[in-house]
């Protein structure tokens, strides 16, 4: 707890220090090149790939872009009526409210674990951590069993439900409570007669803001992008997110060819949301940073 | 049948009772009395959506809802997941005919011989025994089937005057032809993820990997039939005539794009992924029988499913009605060959629907009488209840072959096969001869 709160201060302010003062090394810089050209290539490719029809994906220069973004995108909104939108829809529903159910949950129990004396803590958050190490596919199977006992398999709960819990948010929140709350004005608050969920929401909440927003983003992206989950809990298609939904039109059986088009054009449609997420939402991170360096 | 399979479900039947203690037992088929009967239906042939419409319109008592589902392997695994856990498995099921075996010792499935008629004349003998097991019961009607057919070029072999290969050893020499042409093309390619295509040609050698004796099942994967087939394909992998490499891959849809593989051991159903996978090559490529072993002329079965009614369906007759519909009526079945783009199951009907070539072999006039006359000559073959072991422990084992690239290498392989398929009938609790 204490080792968690001094760990972030020195962090920010080295980093603080970086910025602006030292001159920039060549070998540091082309390593950062290096690295994003290894990430950017990929993403460059699905913008190429997505600009040609079906015989040119396999016949053309990889880089080399084509005129058919529009007839691909047509093609992509009329496969079965629009379902390809509804998948959209329906993962922009399991992460939207799934992640601000889930940064809300991780904050409570990141405020409670940081600011609260109560026996068993340490065994809680000792759990805590382990299920931080688990991965969450390990679960899925369990998740599954339990959710048919409750006869949700295959609704929009079975999707929901398992995600709003998320350990390393929760030890996020503790470690933001820990550094953002100071345990002063909480108990200034409760002296002057408010009540404990009172300080949670109107003090604490919007104290730890920065560190939920990137609770959140985690979280967004992280049920965005998951595909075990919905995949083992789902089969109505009609319930599908984005990624189950396009993995079937890869995996269509030996006797169909695989809609290889439709799924590449569809790749670069489902992750513009997440770039936009991301700029918008910049925003307070840099706050964040900023907030850390002015109190260290 | 059903009580041999039964044997080997008990135990994983009781293993999942424990885990599944709250499961609801199925209702009996519901009255009309409250609006429509809702059937929900996973399956993934292309465009099978558009078929259910047809009879959505005209049954506005029974509605069914296609859920596509990833093909063959996926959806079944999910269902076998819904059966254990007691919910979640829908009322209808495109199911391969290969899975039925494993679907029916899982208790997946529901005896539907009652409400379906009588069907048996409709679908020929090879075909009817896969979704009967060989029993009295009924476990799904069939909806398509795959006979598998070679398919080249035609111009590249105009270009290098090579003849259309009529048996394994022309094969050999074509595809050393074609290879030499240019190191760059090949004939063929050895397919480690396929299975099926592989248990096809097996098939077509005139092997069966399992087979029933009383109440125990025999494994024949490692076969002389099989083995001939095995060390066929390691040699012709060895020297190089024919590419490694799987198919369904980008690299493996580049090469039928730019004329790298100018040839392809497939089944009728090939049209449909030649046509979206390598549109600009229309009416280059012919279909021709399979190039043949010795003696008389066969095939084997790549693909092909049928319609199944799962035993969580609580409107079995509803679902049996729609399923005999979807594969028997005319309509339906001309709307299969059409938009789905399936080779239906039931023999009059598809003659019938199938009386132009595919768009895609439109220099193929003749087509489907090539088609039908092969499908006259398919092999009987038989699946056992683990065939998903099998074909796994073929991924496995033909990947690391492929590799090595040496004929010692597939016939290991395949003994390897045998090994898996056996001990694990055994662990779960079948009677192995």
């Amino acid at each position: 707890m204490a080792t968690s709160s001094t760990l972030t201060p020195p962090l920010r302010s080295r980093r603080d220090s970086v910025h602006g003062h030292e001159k920039p090394s060549p070998v540091a810089t082309a390593l950062l090149l290096l690295g994003a050209l290894y990430c950017l290539l990929p993403v460059l490719w699905v913008l190429m790939a997505s600009t040609k029809d079906g015989s040119e994906l396999f016949s053309t220069f990889t880089f080399a872009p084509s005129t058919h973004l529009f007839d691909n995108i047509a093609q992509l909104s009329a496969y079965r009526d629009g379902l390809f939108w509804r998948w959209m829809a329906n993962t922009a529903l399991y992460a939207g409210a799934g992640a601000i159910a889930s940064t809300f949950v991780s904050a409570l129990s990141g405020y409670v674990l940081a600011k609260f004396v109560f026996p068993g803590k340490g065994a809680v958050f000792n759990i805590l951590l382990m299920g931080v190490l688990v991965p969450g596919v390990i679960l899925a199977i369990p998740q599954y069993f339990l959710m048919a006992q409750l006869g949700l398999t295959n609704t929009y709960w079975a999707v929901f439900l398992p995600q709003i819990i998320s350990p390393y948010g929760i030890y996020l929140a503790r470690i933001y409570a820990a550094a953002a709350v100071p345990t002063d004005v909480v108990e200034a608050a409760r002296t002057d007669g408010s009540s404990e969920l009172g300080i949670f929401a109107r003090i604490a909440m919007p104290m730890m803001l920065p560190g939920l927003v990137t609770i959140f983003l985690f979280q967004f992206v992280a049920i965005w992008n998951n595909f075990m989950l919905p995949y083992i809990m789902l089969g109505d298609d009609s319930l599908f997110p984005i990624t189950v939904g396009l993995n079937g039109l890869l995996n269509q059986g030996a006797s169909a060819p695989a809609l290889y088009t439709l799924v590449v054009t569809g790749a670069l449609l489902s992750v513009l949301p997440l770039i936009l997420m991301f700029l918008l939402l910049q925003r307070f991170w840099r706050v964040d940073l900023a907030a850390g360096a002015v109190k260290a | 049948m059903r009580s041999i399979l039964r044997v080997g479900a008990m135990a994983t039947v009781a293993a999942t009772a424990l885990l599944t203690a709250g499961c609801s037992s199925p209702a009996a088929d519901e009255p009309t009395a409250e609006g429509p009967v809702e059937l929900s239906f996973w399956a993934w042939a292309p465009n099978i959506e558009k078929v259910v419409e047809l009879w959505n319109e005209e049954n506005p008592d029974i509605q069914v809802t296609v859920s596509k589902q990833d093909g063959g392997d996926p959806a079944v695994t999910k269902l076998l997941t819904a059966i254990n856990a007691g919910s979640g498995a829908p009322d209808l099921m495109q199911a391969e005919y290969q899975k039925i075996p494993t679907l029916v010792a899982s208790d997946a499935l529901a005896d539907i011989s009652e409400g379906a008629g009588d069907l048996e004349d409709k679908f020929p003998e090879g075909v009817w025994s896969s979704v009967t097991l060989g029993g009295d019961a009924l476990y799904a009607v069939p909806q398509d089937s795959g006979p598998m057919m070679f398919y080249y070029r035609e111009d590249v072999f105009k270009e290098l005057g090579l003849e259309v290969p009529t048996t394994w050893e022309e094969y050999a020499d074509v595809a050393r032809a074609v290879h030499a042409s240019d190191p760059k093309r090949y004939l063929g390619t050895f397919s480690a993820n396929d299975a099926g295509w592989f248990a096809g040609m097996a098939q077509q050698a005139g092997t069966s990997w399992w087979s029933i004796d009383g109440d125990s099942w025999g494994v024949d994967i490692d076969s002389e039939a099989t083995e001939k087939v095995a060390s066929y394909w390691g040699g012709l992998v060895e020297e190089g005539a024919i590419d490694n490499k799987p198919m369904y891959t980008p690299e493996w849809n580049a090469g039928l794009n730019d004329g790298s593989q100018v040839g392809w051991l497939s089944a009728v159903w090939a049209p449909g992924v030649l046509s979206g996978n390598a549109a600009e090559t229309a009416g280059l490529w012919k279909a021709a029988p399979m190039p043949q072993w010795e003696g008389e002329e066969a095939t084997g079965n790549w693909g092909g499913s049928s319609t199944a009614v799962t035993s969580q369906s609580e409107h079995v007759e509803a679902a049996t009605e729609f399923a005999t519909w979807l594969n028997t009526d005319p309509e339906a079945v001309q709307a299969l060959a059409d938009v789905a783009n399936v080779f239906p199951a039931a023999t009059e009907e598809a003659e019938a629907a199938l009386t132009t070539a595919p768009e895609f072999f439109s220099n193929q006039p003749d087509f489907y009488d090539v088609a039908a006359d092969v499908a006259e000559t398919v092999s009987p073959f038989t699946y056992g209840p683990n065939v998903n072991v099998a074909f796994s422990a073929y991924n496995d084992e033909f990947a690391k072959a492929a590799d090595a690239k040496t004929e010692s290498a597939f016939v290991d392989a395949l003994k390897a096969m045998q090994e898996i398929t056996v001990s694990d009938l055994k662990d779960n609790g079948f009677n192995v001869k």
